[in-house]
């Protein structure tokens, strides 16, 4: 016998969605659930892409940024650095620009002088330079920075976590912190520096005020430098005899960067955490699927005897239920697909990240949506195909 | 006069649990344009020799020639072949899908004969005028009456003009008047042999020849129609 069945492509199309058009709210719902989990999985990976940008931009910006700060003798007291560091430093050619701080020690910062003494905040006072906001590439978030009126009288400026510490969140001619038995005029409020978290506690104070004040003696007990990117290694190897030809062995030279190279690093870990969660999601959500197109076999055993009886063979009635699972699953990706690009797009926003969704994430999202239909429709799709035919046109 | 259809010793069991066995040795030959009715009592194996006359089941001894072609060692996309282009049905619950209109369901019936949508329709339009309902192609088979179904069913079955029509108590949902129209209609079918299966013995007259079954075994048959 020469004649054939056979079904056309677009009417192997046509039947495969008729489905999905004839019940719309079950589809929608069973929809849903791939496009939650499709969603996850592009806003964990979106996020994560803009997270990671921003601390790459971050990298790229403090990559150059190495500090030297005093070591510790063996009875664990600070050595101090000696005065000349600095100005040592400073000689060394590829370095563009240095500031330092020095710790006061035992300087106490309080909101009024009724707060008691034991509630520090973990709030450190600092004798800072000029240089250091464009040294650290620090933005002031508030009023202004320590200025030459700073070195003659008691002013301060806040980093950003010792400023919500104390509840000071706009300034005034009147805004006034209790340091060290002495009230100082709060004239400015640093951002976050995420290089040096040491000034986001810290209250910043001016070496001549520190000097005058607390004889402080201009000793730097922390030296920040640029250096030109290319030649940071070569410069840090040089840092410490530079600094302290005598003992170099006392400080430490640090890369602030490394920190931020260690938070790409734990942002790794967690992407794959949410990673695997949303893989949980997705399949639980093709298990929905599985479930709703079994259920779907045995509501339309008559359609499946009469296509039988009108010509179709076994193989077309597992393609009608493989392609309605699947494009019930590609359905379902794509708008994940959407929902998480949108909430990555929010999620930047809040955070104030670059908005970056790796190419692969969406594409990567309709493959696993359409592995998963095809998945879940298997069974189902292999059941309908065994359906005798006379006993599914008894089915009414 | 060329045999639309051949039984030779003919025999259907079911497999356990039920293990029943619902035809026994039976022979019976259609010829080209026969009108033929199967009675019987319920349970007398009449569905099961319709089943088996569309391919839908294959009996489990004996020949089946469809056509003048044994069907006994056909894989299941050559008997879907046979059912595709020799074979249409009418069913008792007519079988239509609600979200197509007349005329797509009635298209339907040529689909998997791989034929352009726009052919299909064509064919389509023309069973649903020999049917009488030419007015009724963008209808919904809600909108339709039981009679109409059934002669929308119809159009589906004849739409590719098979050599052989099976039809399962087509008037069984039916009143009479309509059960009538319907018989009338499928008497005058033309180069289509008829096989029907019924209750009714006025619509069993009405076929040029008549068969009864009695536990799964020909136990009248009023002869070939000459």
């Amino acid at each position: 016998m020469t004649l054939r069945s056979r079904l056309r492509p677009a009417d192997a199309m046509s039947i495969g969605t008729v489905g999905l058009r004839a019940r719309r709210v079950r589809a929608t719902l069973s929809a849903l659930g791939i496009a939650i989990a499709i969603a996850a999985l592009v806003a964990v990976l979106g996020v994560a892409e803009s997270s990671k940008r921003q601390l790459l931009d971050e990298l790229g910006r403090q990559g150059n940024l190495l500090t030297v700060a005093t070591g510790q003798t063996f009875d664990g007291r600070p050595t101090p650095l000696p005065t000349t560091a600095q100005a040592m430093i400073a000689r060394i050619p590829p370095v563009l620009a240095t500031t330092a701080v020095g710790n006061v020690e035992d300087a106490t910062v309080r909101r009024t002088d009724r707060i008691p003494p034991q509630n520090t905040n973990g709030i450190n006072v600092l004798a800072a330079q000029p240089s250091l906001p464009a040294t650290l590439s620090a933005r002031v978030l508030r009023g202004s920075y320590l200025g030459p009126p700073a070195e003659q009288y008691p002013e301060t400026v806040l980093g950003y976590s010792a400023a919500q510490s104390l509840g000071i969140d706009r300034l005034d001619a009147q805004t006034q912190v209790f340091i060290a038995g002495r009230y100082f005029t709060v004239i400015g409020v640093l951002d976050r520096v995420s290089v040096a978290p040491e000034i986001d506690t810290a209250a910043l104070v001016s070496f001549g005020v520190a000097d005058r004040l607390f004889g402080l003696g201009g000793v730097p007990t922390r030296i920040y430098l640029r250096v030109d990117p290319d030649q940071v290694a070569a410069v840090a190897a040089v840092l410490g005899p530079t600094a302290s030809p005598g003992n170099p062995r006392d400080l430490m030279v640090q890369r602030p960067s490394d920190v931020i190279l260690a938070r790409l690093q734990a942002k790794g870990a967690f992407v794959g955490l949410f990673l695997g969660l949303g893989a949980i999601a997705l399949l639980v959500a093709g298990v929905g699927i599985a479930n709703i197109m079994v259920i779907s076999v045995l509501e339309r055993r008559a359609e499946i005897g009469l296509r039988r009886a009108l010509g179709a063979r076994r193989r077309d009635v597992a393609a009608q239920f493989l392609l309605e699972s699947a494009a019930l699953a590609v359905i379902g990706g794509a708008a994940g697909i959407g929902l998480g690009c949108l909430a990555t797009a929010v999620a930047a926003r809040l955070a104030g990240n670059p908005l970056a969704i790796p190419a692969e994430a969406p594409l990567a999202g309709l493959a696993a949506a359409l592995l998963v239909g095809a998945l879940a429709g298997l069974y189902p799709a292999t059941r309908a195909a065994r359906l005798p035919p006379a006993d599914a046109l008894r089915t009414l | 006069m060329t045999a639309a259809l051949e039984l030779h010793g003919v025999a259907k069991t079911y497999r356990p649990p039920t293990a029943v066995t619902a035809l026994s040795d039976v022979d019976l030959t259609v010829h080209r344009g026969e009108t033929v009715a199967i009675t019987g009592a319920s349970g007398a194996g009449k569905s099961t020799l319709l089943s088996i006359l569309g391919t839908l089941e294959r009996p489990t001894a004996g020949t089946v020639r469809i056509a003048g072609t044994d069907t006994s060692t056909m894989s299941d996309p050559q008997l879907s072949a046979v059912r595709a282009w020799h074979i249409g049905f009418v069913f008792q619950q007519f079988f239509l899908l609600d979200h197509l209109t007349v005329l797509d369901n009635v298209a339907t019936g040529l689909m998997y004969r791989g034929m352009p949508a726009a052919t299909r329709r064509e064919h389509a339009a023309r069973a649903l005028e020999r049917v009488g309902l030419a007015d009724r192609l963008r209808h919904r088979p809600a909108q339709l009456s039981g009679g109409e179904r059934q002669r929308a069913a119809i159009a589906r079955a004849v739409a590719g003009r098979p050599a052989v029509l099976l039809a399962d108590e087509p008037t069984g949902n039916l009143d009479t008047a309509n059960g009538h129209q319907i018989v009338r209609l499928l008497a005058t079918l033309e180069d289509t042999s008829l096989v029907l299966v019924t209750h009714n013995a006025e619509v069993a007259a009405a076929m040029q020849r008549q068969i009864q079954l009695r536990d799964g075994r020909i136990v009248h048959d009023s002869g070939a129609a000459t």
